[in-house]
């Protein structure tokens, strides 16, 4: 059931500003891919232009190897759960999951014991049992957003499609959603695609990332690779938290106001270049070799861990480090740090 | 210290006179307004009743035993039964088109469907006279196959139809376009069909604005005057509707007859009123649920 969709070289031109920059990828069958980027990344533009709710300008979206160019809306399948949710409002919850079946051409419609079963089931899987007399004003946002997934998986998607699925929603129902669209898909194993601004949520659920920026991909990768190995500037900024610093480089070493402060292995770039460090990644060390010298300016809690910033001199903005230990320096201290990884731009 | 304690003081009297001066004005607009309404609605419509049972009851209903009052009553129905539907449906698909799609020329096309309300009603009935009528660009063509548009009926509806063709439209568009298009592309990506997707899920959501928008637009048709009046003729008893039938009895100082067919259209207005009230007053949460999000 779950199909390969392979994305080739999709461009879109809005009024003035290209949304799809020649995009390609592939999601494999059963897999769970985020497309994560901010607002005017082109992420949802993307995710029309595979539903077919947006015209391509160039490029192909296949599922499997059928070109969907070729097909109407009904044939491809999709399972799409928009952002607002677009619950038929006139309906209650059991019309709505029911629609995508009682929509189907006669010969192709189910008995109404069967669809009556299916819808069961549905309500079963999106532990909504019980509620399907109930109006779509008279449900909590995360029910709605539960109802409207139901809806999609009642017409078998092919593919499944996610606008923003938990945008509308609070922090708290945001996380229990979030485990349990997990452990749903885990057990549907649809082809699955969504869209997020929220690193985090991209991060937690998804297989792989493919990370958009003004309508191109930056990188496509496993959360880990994204994460830890980043392989731009924009997805070493817009991943985590991070330190940029001014660099100089030469001779494999990264220099800070004249000092090596970062051995540049493998990285081959010369002259004035961008070091970034997450803060996790600079620890605190008595004077040595690559050691940075700055004065403690604040220490925040940030909630297991406590977050130093540090002046250092050259830099206009305040180094931010983890602190490993219990110990911790007094304000106004001065203190050497180690960076222990990092990248370079 | 003087000084500031009368900083604190001054306040008061003047925050008092405030109050004061708020009260005068408000009763002033509402004295003003009620004033208004007495004198340009509601004694005209008193009036309107009272001239009409002037000369008591069996006078009011002789008016209707007259045949050209009766046709005049049966061809202003038939007016509003083609009239409506058809703007009902035109109306429907201007609003879809503008509210739905992005295309070129969308703003001309919303300037163009408030037209009607710009243009005279009598410049409206002049355009068909100068298309349709003997002398007209049609005309020849027309009289040479046996149409008959001017000073008949298909000229009555075409002019009803464009003086009230805004209405239906009017009411839909910014409530289609505050919808947005979610619902039906949802619709259409479970599979359904562009008309089960119209009648299922766009018509419900819109169904309180539509129905403003045809009573409206028949208490607009059937009130017409101007347009009416110029490409109708007025032939009695074949091309006068209700309200130019009234001004032609009002004409002749046949006062009773013309308030008593005068007394239907106020009737019908009235009748209007109530249903738009009562239909707010019954389903105003469905309305506003529908209006919302």
């Amino acid at each position: 059931m779950s199909v390969t969709l392979v994305i080739d070289q999709a461009e879109k031109q809005f009024d003035i500003y290209p949304a799809l920059r020649g995009v390609s990828f592939t999601v494999e069958p059963g897999e769970l891919m985020a497309l994560l980027g901010p607002s005017g990344s082109g992420k949802t533009t993307l995710l029309r232009a595979i539903a077919g709710l947006e015209q391509l300008d160039h490029g192909r979206v296949l599922f499997d190897d059928v070109d969907t160019r070729r097909l109407s809306l009904r044939e491809r399948r999709i399972g799409f759960v928009f952002q607002s949710y677009a619950l038929f409002k006139n309906m209650n919850v059991f019309e709505n999951i029911a629609f995508g079946l009682r929509a189907r051409p006669r010969a192709k419609r189910p008995a109404e014991a069967d669809i009556r079963r299916r819808v069961g089931d549905l309500l079963d899987l999106v532990q909504l049992a019980g509620l399907e007399k109930r109006f779509p004003a008279q449900l909590s946002g995360g029910q709605r957003q539960r109802v409207a997934l139901a809806r999609a998986l009642a017409i078998e998607p092919s593919v499944l499609l996610l606008d923003e699925p938990f945008g509308a929603l609070d922090a708290k129902v945001r996380k229990d959603l979030r485990s349990w669209l997990r452990e749903l898909h885990g057990r549907t194993g649809h082809t699955t695609v969504f869209v997020t601004h929220d690193q985090e949520e991209a991060l937690e659920l998804a297989d792989r990332v493919a990370i958009l920026n003004l309508g191109a991909i930056e990188q496509i990768g496993s959360p880990d690779a994204v994460y830890d190995q980043p392989e731009s500037a924009f997805v070493c900024e817009f991943l985590g938290e991070t330190n940029k610093l001014p660099v100089h480089i030469a001779g494999g070493q990264a220099f800070f106001e004249d000092m090596p402060v970062f051995r540049s292995n493998g990285q081959n770039h010369l002259g004035p270049a961008s070091l970034y460090v997450r803060p996790q990644h600079i620890k605190l060390v008595d004077n040595g070799p690559l050691s940075l010298q700055g004065v403690v300016a604040h220490i925040r809690r940030n909630g297991a861990i406590r977050r130093l910033e540090v002046a250092v001199k050259g830099y206009a903005r305040r180094l931010e480090l983890d602190l490993a230990s219990a110990v911790a320096p007094a304000v106004g201290e001065r203190v050497a740090m180690k960076i222990t990884a990092g990248h370079i731009f | 210290m003087s000084d500031a304690s009368a900083r604190l003081s001054a306040p008061v009297p003047r925050y008092a006179d405030r109050m004061r001066e708020g009260f005068a004005v408000r009763a002033l607009l509402i004295l003003l307004a009620l004033a208004f309404l007495v004198l340009f609605l509601f004694l005209p419509l008193v009036s309107v009743f009272a001239e009409a049972f002037k000369r008591g009851f069996d006078a009011y209903l002789a008016a209707f035993d007259d045949p050209d009052a009766m046709a005049a009553i049966r061809l202003t129905l038939i007016v509003a039964a083609i009239a409506v539907p058809f703007n009902v449906v035109v109306g429907i698909a201007a609003a879809w088109a503008i509210a739905k799609f992005d295309f070129k020329g969308k703003n001309l096309l919303t300037s163009l469907i408030d037209l009607p309300f710009s243009v005279s009603p009598v410049i409206a009935g002049l355009i068909y006279v100068l298309l349709f009528g003997a002398q007209g660009y049609f005309g020849t063509w027309l009289k040479a196959h046996d149409i008959e548009i001017i000073f008949a009926v298909p000229g009555i509806v075409l002019a009803t139809v464009f003086v009230t063709f805004p209405f239906v439209a009017r009411e839909l568009i910014p409530h289609l376009q505050a919808l947005g298009k979610d619902d039906e592309e949802a619709a259409l990506t479970l599979g359904a069909s562009g008309w089960r997707t119209f009648f299922k899920i766009t018509l419900p959501n819109v169904k309180w604005s539509l129905l403003y928008g045809v009573l409206l637009c028949n208490a607009r048709a059937m009130g017409e005057f101007g347009a009416v009046s110029v490409v109708s003729g007025r032939i009695r008893g074949l091309t006068t509707t209700i309200p130019t039938q009234i001004e032609i009895l009002y004409n002749e100082y046949n006062g009773v007859a013309a308030f008593a067919l005068a007394s239907l259209l106020a009737a019908l207005a009235l009748i209007t009123l109530v249903l738009k009230t009562f239909l707010e007053w019954r389903y105003a949460d469905s309305i506003a649920a529908s209006r919302h999000s």
